[in-house]
């Protein structure tokens, strides 16, 4: 599953650890994530989104959608 | 875009409680296998009361290690939560796998000694470090 959490965290000026206390998780979770090598649950999804004020698909993209 | 801080509570500090906590219950549970282990021998000369005591006592600190422990894996988040799982999956696994086939090279007279649990549990140990150390470099 591709995501612009990377992008969205820039865009914010914030660091790994800031955007992972936002989300109640550590920061290597959220380095994880935005590596594409953990795949966030669907509660995780939507505090993220709620946190960018955006909607889930808009964050996360799934790389075998066509 | 509107950036919403959610109430992202204190985690790092409820973490570091949760393994504060399952630290002092691991030292609890040592010292009293420990006491159930040495004191017969060494301090009450094998009396019964003492020693089912010391036995209960091991058991129930033993049972608050298990609680301390759970209550450390719900406070860790999902990916952390999934590392440990797979960890534990493993470690029971290869427990069960390696510690019947050892269990059995005595029955079957392949070896000469008598397999121990101490065998099974350094062995868990080492495969559950294992697990763990895994499970951290594949997600890093």
């Amino acid at each position: 599953m591709k995501n612009r959490l990377k992008v969205l965290r820039a865009e914010q000026d914030w660091t790994q650890a800031q955007l992972a206390k936002e989300l109640n998780v550590s920061r290597q979770t959220v380095n994880a994530i935005e590596k594409g090598k953990f795949d966030p649950s669907l509660p995780l999804a939507f505090r993220a989104a709620r946190l960018f004020g955006l909607a889930i698909e808009d964050i996360f993209q799934d790389e075998d959608a066509f | 875009m509107n950036v919403k801080k959610t109430d992202s509570g204190d985690w790092e500090s409820s973490q570091k409680h949760n393994k504060s906590r399952l630290g002092y219950w691991t030292f609890a549970w040592v010292v009293s296998m420990a006491i159930a282990a040495f004191g017969p021998k060494l301090i009450w000369d094998f009396a019964i009361l003492p020693t089912v005591v010391g036995v209960l006592l091991n058991l129930a600190v033993g049972f608050g290690m298990i609680m301390a422990n759970k209550r450390h894996l719900q406070g860790l988040d999902e990916m952390h939560q999934r590392i440990f799982l797979e960890a534990g999956a493993l470690t029971l696994g290869v427990g069960l796998v390696c510690g019947l086939s050892f269990e059995l090279l005595e029955d079957i007279r392949l070896i000469t000694f008598e397999p121990q649990i101490s065998h099974l549990v350094v062995l868990m140990c080492i495969t559950f470090l294992g697990g763990m150390i895994a499970g951290k470099r594949k997600y890093q």
